[in-house]
Formats: structure tokens, sequence, C-alpha cells
């Protein structure tokens, strides 16, 4: 069988549905959601890297990088957020957070 | 002069209206002029004096202490002084019109309003009839006014009282003297709203009230014909102009009045448009009710709107429009039928009444419905006659009550009277004149223009003319039978009242008097003067055109046979007769009659049970629907579907939106991703 670029991309969509129903069916956890956030831009990247691997084109992959490092400061800011809003509120389950509401 | 015998009146009006305002304020510093005596005393008003207020309102004048509103007495004399004016002038018009050579004129006072080919003058027309209806007018309403400075020597709201007095006179007067239909109109509504003030004149009584508002009410329906009438006489002739009415009537005979679908006789539709006003002023069988109620305004008033002037507009009405109803037989029968039937139904519910002054509205009523039948059969001279006497030995008969009631301290049940003739004799004789004037007794004036209906009733060709002589001639005799009982059981046999009013039983003053004994000359003699002019051989030089009777009428209804004009002064002495032996020899009897003939004497009693069926019919529908009105279309619709309706639609809809926003993260980040995936699948589909 010839790995072609349906399956990454196949596997990619899989990720970031994964990542998108981890964000709307958790309940319990903030960090969760991080986790999905995590996962959505890993499917992206995957996205990015297959297509550039097909096209012939490093702009691509420059790109995955440059994903990756958003990714990393984009979870150490979220959990310094969730680190201060546990002080704050002394919960970070999903259900107490709504916050938002008018 | 015509304009001074018109209009002193209005500028009598409207001085003592202005001693009414002033005193008002007087005795509310501060206070609005209108609110004097009702419940809102102002913060000055010592409460002691309310309280008087409010005694005197209850027993009008049994010697109560409230101080008589500031000027009261020129406002009495200043009104009746200017109607004592008007009066004089109008005997003097009366013959140099009626008897001298002065003609028919027509004297323009200023242009009212023109609004297209629609052009309506002020203006006095001076006719005959005119004249006739001037000297009724002035002449009781200057007695009246008289007598009241006595009889209302004890209310404090006198100069009000002379005010409304003097307004109701003139707009009587601006409608006797109207050229045309609208300045009738006027005067029409102006007499409406001054019979409103004055029978609401003690307006804490809620039965004064009631009666003020039935009295409009009921004139409403009337005029509501009228107006139509006045409308329906534009179309056809473009003119509200007698002259142009009166000359172009021929014109429009077999005309047709094309309404949904159907036509009708043009001039039929427009008498009997306009005989419909006439039965609501006139107060005629079926808007009869509100003339017994009235009677709770002050007696004067009685006798000056509902004996005298007021309820005559109709009859004049007709008499003024005769070239038109001459012209239409079948509404012409409707007259006499309603006429007729109106004579005899008040007769039939006079018989039983109780108290004084109803007894005499009836007959009022009974009287009105004989001037009807006399204009219905085309003799209109005799229904004028009619109104000229009637109008003597009415007001003198309610007069002559009023001085009854202020003798038994306003007492108006006669079952609580009898044996006061040899306390009040004067009022006694007076009374008993016009008893006999209004039962026809010969040679006094009721004799004359009675016998000339119902001879000219019996001679008539028109329509139900046969049932019109029946029903008046039977009429006759029951209008003597309740004139006497009502002579026997307020001054004969034993007093019932209370040995303390008995006590207290005076004969009135002498300003009370005096009008009474004017008024009882006036009844015993006006017959006899001038039956000649109104009817005879002169009549013709005397109208002089001003009426246009049915020809042959008057002719044949001399030629009546004897046997005819015997039977009125027959029933009269049987009816008197009957009277006399129910309640002076024999008054167990009366009383076994009604619980032998239960049913009839209540039927009797309660007026035909009219109230009781207008109640069901017109007043409870009418609260039905707006009961239903107002629960169903004011609160299901209005409120359901209109402002109301759609700011809880808003409401209703925000509320749930409201809830789609709950706070949570996912969420949003959920409604973010469908708006994504919808975009990107329009981007991806899209043409």
């Amino acid at each position: 069988m010839i790995v072609g670029l349906s399956h990454y991309l196949t596997v990619a969509a899989i990720l970031f549905t994964l990542g998108i129903f981890g964000i709307f069916i958790n309940r319990k956890n903030v960090i969760v959601i991080l986790m999905s956030v995590e996962l959505i831009l890993l499917a992206v990247n995957l996205n990015l890297v297959a297509f550039s691997s097909f096209l012939g084109d490093l702009v691509g992959q420059v790109y995955a990088l440059v994903v990756l490092t958003v990714a990393a400061a984009e979870a150490a800011i979220g959990l310094a957020i969730v680190v201060a809003f546990y002080r704050n509120r002394g919960s970070i389950a999903v259900e107490d957070i709504n916050m938002m509401k008018g | 002069m015509y304009q001074a015998i018109v209009f002193l009146p209005l500028l009598g009006a409207i001085i003592a209206g202005l001693i009414a305002i002033a005193g008002a304020h007087q005795r509310h510093p501060g206070g609005e002029p209108g609110e004097h005596g009702d419940d809102g005393h102002a913060p000055a008003e010592p409460h002691a004096l309310a309280v008087a207020e409010e005694d005197d309102e209850d027993d009008k004048h049994a010697h109560s202490h409230a101080p008589a509103a500031v000027g009261a007495r020129p406002a009495e004399l200043i009104t009746s002084g200017f109607l004592v004016i008007s009066a004089i002038l109008s005997w003097i018009a009366f013959f140099s019109v009626g008897f001298g050579t002065e003609k028919a004129a027509r004297y323009p006072i200023l242009n009212w309003f023109s609004s297209g080919t629609l052009s309506v003058d002020w203006a006095l027309r001076v006719d005959t009839l005119t004249v006739v209806m001037l000297v009724v007018v002035t002449t009781v309403s200057a007695l009246v006014h008289i007598y009241s400075i006595g009889y209302m020597a004890h209310d404090p709201y006198r100069p009000r009282f002379f005010a409304y007095l003097s307004m109701f006179t003139f707009a009587m007067l601006a409608l006797v003297t109207a050229d045309n239909l609208v300045q009738l109109f006027f005067g029409w509504e102006g007499v409406g709203l001054a019979s409103y003030l004055l029978i609401g004149f003690w307006y804490l009584r809620p039965s004064a009230n009631a009666a003020a508002i039935k009295a409009f009410i009921v004139n409403r329906i009337g005029d509501f014909g009228f107006a139509l009438g006045i409308f329906a006489v534009f179309h056809l002739f473009n003119s509200v102009e007698y002259e142009t009415i009166f000359a172009n009537a021929q014109t429009i005979v077999a005309q047709k009045l094309h309404f949904l679908s159907w036509d009708f006789d043009a001039l039929t539709v427009v008498c009997l448009l306009l005989f419909m006003g006439a039965m609501g002023k006139s107060a005629q069988f079926l808007l009869h009710t509100w003339l017994p109620d009235a009677m709770e305004g002050p007696t004067p008033v009685s006798a000056l709107i509902h004996a005298a002037t007021m309820v005559t507009a109709g009859v004049f009405m007709v008499a003024r429009l005769s070239p038109l109803f001459s012209l239409s037989p079948v509404a012409l029968g409707f007259v006499v039928f309603i006429g007729a039937t109106t004579a005899f139904f008040a007769a039939t519910v006079g018989l039983v009444q109780n108290d004084i002054k109803r007894v005499i509205a009836y007959s009022t009523c009974s009287q009105l419905g004989y001037m009807f039948v006399g204009l219905g059969v085309g003799a209109y001279q005799t229904g004028m006659f009619h109104l000229f006497t009637h109008a003597f030995f009415k007001a003198l008969l309610f007069l002559g009550a009023g001085s009854v009631i202020h003798a038994v301290s306003d007492e108006q049940d006669m079952r609580k009277m009898g044996g006061l003739r040899t306390h009040i004799p004067v009022t006694y004789w007076m009374m008993v004149i016009g008893t006999l004037a209004l039962t026809g007794f010969p040679l006094t004036a009721g004799f004359f223009s009675k016998d000339a209906i119902i001879e000219a009733a019996y001679a008539g060709t028109v329509p139900f003319a046969g049932y019109g002589f029946v029903l008046t001639v039977v009429a006759a005799l029951m209008t003597s039978f309740y004139s006497w009982r009502l002579i026997y059981m307020t001054f004969h046999g034993r007093p019932n009242a209370s040995p303390e009013v008995m006590k207290h039983v005076h004969e009135s003053p002498l300003v009370m008097l005096v009008p009474l004994g004017v008024l009882a000359a006036g009844s015993i003699f006006a017959g006899l003067l001038f039956e000649g002019t109104f009817l005879g051989e002169e009549s013709a030089d005397f109208w002089s055109g001003s009426l246009k009777a049915l020809d042959g009428v008057l002719e044949a209804m001399h030629h009546a046979p004897f046997w005819v004009s015997a039977l009125p002064a027959i029933g009269m002495a049987v009816g008197w007769l009957t009277a006399y032996y129910f309640y002076v020899r024999a008054p167990e009897v009366p009383r076994q009659l009604a619980e032998r003939h239960d049913w009839l004497y209540r039927f009797l009693l309660n007026k035909w049970y009219f109230d009781e069926l207008y109640d069901i019919l017109f007043v409870r529908s009418a609260k039905w629907l707006g009961r239903f009105l107002w629960n169903q279309g004011d609160g299901w619709l209005i409120d359901g579907f209109g402002p109301d309706g759609v700011s809880a639609w808003v409401i209703d809809v925000t509320n749930r939106v409201v809830r789609l926003q709950t706070g949570y993260l996912y969420h949003y980040a959920f409604a973010m991703l469908i708006g994504v995936a919808a975009l990107v699948t329009y981007i991806m589909f899209a043409p």
C-alpha cells in the first residue's frame, strides 16, 4: 500500500475533529481544552507538512515550525492563565466558568 | 324690537351667569368655579357651611341657613326684568302682526356661515306662527322667573338658576324665530342643553343627575333623526331656508330617494325623519320616557320646560314645516298615529301615579299627543291653538303644584297630602281653575282647543284619523278623571301628612301667587277670546299663510255633528263624577279595584314597563356591547395584537434569545465553528 497525500489529510482531519470535539464535549477541565487546541494545531501542522512534501515547496515546512513555536508559547501562556485563574476562583472546572454571561 | 325680544334673555343669562361665577369664586377662593358644593371643598371652606349646603339639597327650602350667593337679588331682578320687557314686546308684536297691519317679515342679523352652496344666515323670521310662540314662551317664562324668586328663595345658588332659566328662554326664542333649519337646530340643541342643566340643577342628588342624562340622551335619539332630516332637506332642495324649501316643495312630490337599493318617497322620508326629532323633543310615544323623570328638576323648571315651552318645540316645528307635511299623507297619518297613541297611553299611566308632579307630567305628555293629532289631520291651527291655551293652564298647574309642594315641606306624594283646601285656599282655587281648563270645562281655554282637535280628528281624511278621534275622546275622559283625582287627593279628605308638616302648611308668598293669578286668567279667557281668531272666520286673515292646512279640514271641522262636540264634554263629566265617587264618596273603591285587577294596576303604575323594556333592550345591551368591546375588543384584540401585544412578543423573543448567551466558552467556540463551516461551505459551493 502506498501512503499518499490523502492518507495524511485523513489523519489530519481525524485529529482536527478530535480536537474540536475535545473542546465541545469536554465538560470537566480547562486543561483538556488547551490540549484540544494543541491537537488542532498539530492537525494543521500535519496538513502543512503533507502539502509541502506533495508540492515540493519548503515554505510549508517552515510555516509548520512557526506554528510549533507559536503553539509552545500559547501553551505556556494558557497554562499560566489557568494557574492564575485557579488561584483567583478556586476551580478550573468548565461548568463553573460562565462569567461571560451578561 | 324683535332683536330685543330674542336677545334680552341672552343678555340676562350672561349677566346672571357672571354673577354666579363671581359668587362661586367668592365661596371658594382659589377654587375652580365649577366645583362649588361637590366633594372638593376648598381648604378655606368651613365645614359647617358644607353640611348646611347638603342639608339644603335634601329638603330644598326647609329653612336652611346656607348663605345665598352674593348678588342673588340683582341676578333675579335683572333676568326677570328683561323677561318681562321681552314679554311685553312680544304681546305688542302679537297684536301688530296677528291683528294689525304689519306683514310677515324677515330681519337679517348676520351671515352665520357659508360653505359651498350651503349658506346659513342668522335671521329672525317673524310671522303669525312666530309671534304666537313668542307670546307663549316669553309670557310663561317671565311668570316662571317671577315665581322662582319666591320658590327658590332658600336656594343658595339662585344666580346660576336664573342664568339657566334665561339661557333656556333665549334658546327657545332662537328656535321659534329661526329662518332656516340650521338656526332652528341651534335653538333645538340649546333648549336640550338648558334642560339638561336645569333638570340636574340639584346635582348632588344622583336621581337628578340620572334624570338629566336620560333627558339628554333620549333627546339625542330624536335629534339624530332630525339632523338626518335636515341633511335630506339640503340634499333635495340645496338649501335650508324655509322660503326656498316651501317654494319648491311641490316639485319634489313624486321624487324618490335612492338608498341601499331601495327607493323611498323623498318627501315622506324627510317628514318622518324630522318628525323623529319632534317625537324626542315633545316626548311622544316611544321617546316619552324622559319627561316624567325630568320632574327631578325644581318645579318652576318643570313648568317652564316640560309644560309650556321646550316640549312644544316639536309641535312648533311640525306646524312650521306644514307646507312639507301637508304634501305627505303618509307622514301625516304617522303623526296622527303617534299623537293619538301618546294621548291615550300617557292618560292611562296618569290614572294611577301618586307623585303630584308626575301626574301633571303625564298629562303634559297626553296633551302633546292631542296637539300632534290636531297637526296630523292637517288642521295645524287646532294644534297651535291647543299649544297656546295649554301653555297657560299647564304652567298654572305646575306652578300650583309647586306651591303645594312648597306648602307641605317638599312632599310630592299625594297619598301623604289631603285636606289642604282650607290651609292654602288661593292655591286650591288656582289649581281648580287649571284643572277645569285642562279637562275642557265649557268656556275655559281647554274646552275650545281640545274640542277643536277632536272635531278635526273626526273630520280628518288622513290615515288613522278615526283612530285618533276615538283615542282622543277616551283620553279626554281619563284626563278628567286623573286631574280631579289629583285635586281630591291633594286638597280634600282628611290630612294624611304628619302633624308637624301640617303645622307648617302655609300659603305661598305674593310673588308666587301673582304669576298664578295671571296664568289663571289666561286659562279661563284664552280660549274664549282667541278661538275666533285662531280657528274661526278670521283665522285665514290671522295666520295669513304662515300655516298651510289641508284643504277643507277646518271647514269640515266646523260642520261636525253635535254629538262629536258633545262627546268630550260628556267624557269630562263622567271622568269628574268617577273621580268624585272614587276619592270623596267611597275612598275604598280604588283600592279594591286595584286589588281586583292587580296586573292591570301594576302595568299602569309601572308606565307600561317602558323603562324596564328599554333597560333590557338598550341599556343592558349597550352595557353588554361595551363590556364585550372592553374585554374582547380592547383586552383581547388590541392588547393582544396591538402595541401591548407587540411589546410582549418582543420581550418573549428576547427572553429566549438571552438564554443563548450561556457564558460557556465552548458554546461560543461551537458557534464560531458553525459559522466558519457555513462560510467555507458557501465559498466552496457558491457559483
